[in-house]
């Protein structure tokens, strides 16, 4: 089995602040990767140094074995590398169907393909995943006067609209309302299989990633502190000494 | 909303046909009107669809009144000849003229875009105050470049060749081209707007590092979207120099604390970001403009001042968006005022 994603040796500091030390890690293909670890121990930021949101200061970052370390953003997201954020950013002031027709792959976009009308398909298509991700009596609401659980599913409908290979998610579950995080769990694990996306989810729920991610890491103080499948993890005392230490 | 859209449109334009007609000594205010309504648009394209607020638009309206005044001497004599005797050496046949004209009016709307590429790679690495900013010292600095440049006839300005037919026809034929200009600009924004590049713009609004993000080609689409003002700027710059006859650096081509200002003012007073909110404003703020300027005269300033302030304290949405937010439906918005948790809850249950 081949890996999308090959993250070794990547340091990245912020000031005096060293945010992620010397990680090494990797996702397989078609699989849902877990990343956890308390807050501040550098998850975020290692999906910024993935996705090319900052250059990173030593390391190496491969997808698809290709290095694209030093890759802007809008480069990596057009190799099919997309990623969701923390405080979820959808665009507030179009409605539910413009934000998933925007969001259309732009590949192999044209330079004339800027003045292409949208057709029957398109717009069939973002109703279709506004309506699997329970979205579909919203879809001609403003997208901002939507709640926010309701926001991050746009998101997350957003991104398929996209057809990434590879989606990181950073912390899909946080701030929904708890009864809807069983249907997300199952989108996600849909998501994978349906779709064939690969997932590597940021989580801060435990329950969540044990259930979601067949491997996990865990990141504390910015290093890479265990890998394995979530019942080694869960059980792992440097873990539980890691979670308990920043509570 | 369509209905509306096309009673409205019908309007205007029976208006800029009949509109001169029926108040002929009006033919130049009506004719600066449609220009007033191609500057809001122009800008709102990018201020408000696109959340780049450019101060400076106005460089590529004096750009495009210098290139067309160039092209309009230089295909039939010597620019610098021309400039240092103050236009008083040359005449001009009719068929020079109309060729010269034409053939202006296209290199400006071109040179205009041209500018603006070159510029979009470095303007557009500012965000937010310091891209106004930014913009308005490439118009301020532009009036004074100009005024130094003797070959354009520097601070005193260049006569453009005398239209060749009486006064009468000249301020028609002149009107007659503001009015399509204005109206080629608003039917092509209308197709723009209605193509991918209009969610394109309008992401890039709301979330510029989403779009990113999201892959979007988002330096490109914004550099087209200031060629596309420029143009029509550009153009407008070239009849508005005919209009004038005269160019000169500060008044003329580059006013940037008129022209260059209301552009603004008039999208905000419309409506920002809306469709209609441009065309609306400009015509308000002009038809406001001309009467304070004859009742008022003295007071003019002041006037359009208290406008201005009372628009951007009290009335930020400006009137199409007032409208909108008042009458959603018709405007194809849909609003659900029972929302969230409830739906949460119901959500969770199928
Ligand atoms: N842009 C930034 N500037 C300065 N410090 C940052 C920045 N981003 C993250 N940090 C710091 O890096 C550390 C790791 O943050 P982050 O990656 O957001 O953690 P996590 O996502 O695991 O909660 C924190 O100490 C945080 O304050
Ligand atoms: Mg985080």
């Amino acid at each position: 089995m081949s890996n999308v994603i090959e993250v070794t040796g990547v340091s990245k500091s912020f000031g005096g602040v060293v945010a992620n030390h010397q990680v090494s890690m990797e996702v397989p293909e078609g699989r849902i990767t877990g990343l956890i670890g308390p807050n501040g121990s550098g998850k975020t930021t290692l999906f910024n140094s993935i996705v090319g949101y900052h250059p990173i200061d030593e390391g190496s970052i491969k997808f698809e074995g290709k290095e694209i370390s030093k890759m802007n953003v809008q480069e990596i997201a057009r190799l099919g590398m997309l990623r969701t954020f923390q405080q979820t950013r959808i665009y507030g002031k179009m409605n539910c169907i413009q934000n998933l027709l925007i969001s259309i792959p732009h590949r192999n976009a044209k330079f004339m393909d800027m003045f292409a009308p949208y057709d029957k398909e398109l717009t069939d298509k973002a109703e279709h995943l506004l309506e699997y991700v329970g979205l579909y009596q919203k879809r001609k609401l403003l997208s901002g006067d939507l709640s926010f659980g309701q926001q991050k599913l746009l998101e997350f409908a957003m991104a398929l609209m996209n057809e990434p290979k590879v989606l990181l998610l950073d912390e899909p579950t946080a701030g929904i309302n708890p009864t809807l995080i069983n249907g997300l769990i199952d989108r996600l694990q849909r998501a994978n299989t349906d779709f064939g996306i690969t997932l590597f989810v940021i989580e801060h729920n435990m329950r969540v990633v044990m259930n979601l991610a067949d491997n996990v890491y865990c990141l504390a103080h910015g290093e890479m502190l265990a890998h394995g499948v979530p019942e080694d993890i869960q059980s792992d005392q440097r873990v539980i000494d890691a979670y308990l230490g920043a509570h | 909303m369509k209905s509306l859209d096309n009673k409205l449109m019908l309007g205007l334009l029976a208006f800029g046909i009949f509109g001169p007609v029926l108040f002929p000594d009006y033919t130049f205010q009506i004719a600066l009107m449609w220009i007033m309504v191609l500057f809001a648009q122009t800008w709102d394209s990018m201020g408000g669809q696109m959340g780049y607020n450019s101060l400076g638009n106005i460089f590529f309206f004096g750009c495009g009144m210098y290139i067309c005044t160039v092209t309009q001497v230089g295909l039939f004599y010597d620019v610098g000849d021309y400039t240092s005797a103050t236009g008083s050496n040359v005449t001009f046949s009719d068929s020079q003229y109309f060729i010269g004209l034409g053939v202006g009016i296209l290199a400006a709307g071109v040179g205009a875009s041209v500018l603006a590429a070159c510029l979009g790679w470095t303007v557009f690495g500012l965000r937010g105050p310091y891209f106004a900013i930014g913009t308005l010292g490439i118009a301020l600095s532009a009036g004074e470049l100009f005024g130094t440049w003797d070959w354009v006839g520097g601070g005193s300005g260049v006569a453009i060749p005398v239209y060749p037919g009486e006064a009468d026809h000249k301020s028609m034929f002149f009107y007659t081209l503001c009015f399509l200009a204005a109206a080629s600009t608003f039917l092509f924004y209308r197709w723009l707007f209605s193509t991918r590049f209009g969610l394109a713009v309008n992401a890039i609004r709301d979330d510029e590092g989403k779009a990113d993000a999201m892959g979007l080609h988002t330096l490109r689409h914004k550099t087209v979207a200031w060629c596309f003002s420029a143009f029509f700027l550009g153009i407008s710059g070239a009849l508005f120099g005919n209009l004038t006859g005269f160019v000169e650096p500060l008044e003329v081509a580059f006013p940037t604390a008129t022209f260059g200002i209301f552009m603004v003012a008039m999208s905000l007073l419309g409506g920002s970001g809306t469709f209609w909110g441009p065309v609306v404003g400009a015509i308000m703020f002009h038809v406001i403009k001309e009467a304070t300027w004859t009742y008022f005269l003295g007071w003019q300033w002041v006037a359009l001042g208290v406008i201005i302030i009372i628009n951007v304290v009290y009335f930020q949405q400006g009137v199409v968006g007032w409208m909108q937010e008042k009458w959603p439906e018709k405007f194809g918005i849909e609003v659900d005022s029972s929302m969230s948790m409830e739906d949460e809850a119901k959500e969770a249950a199928q």
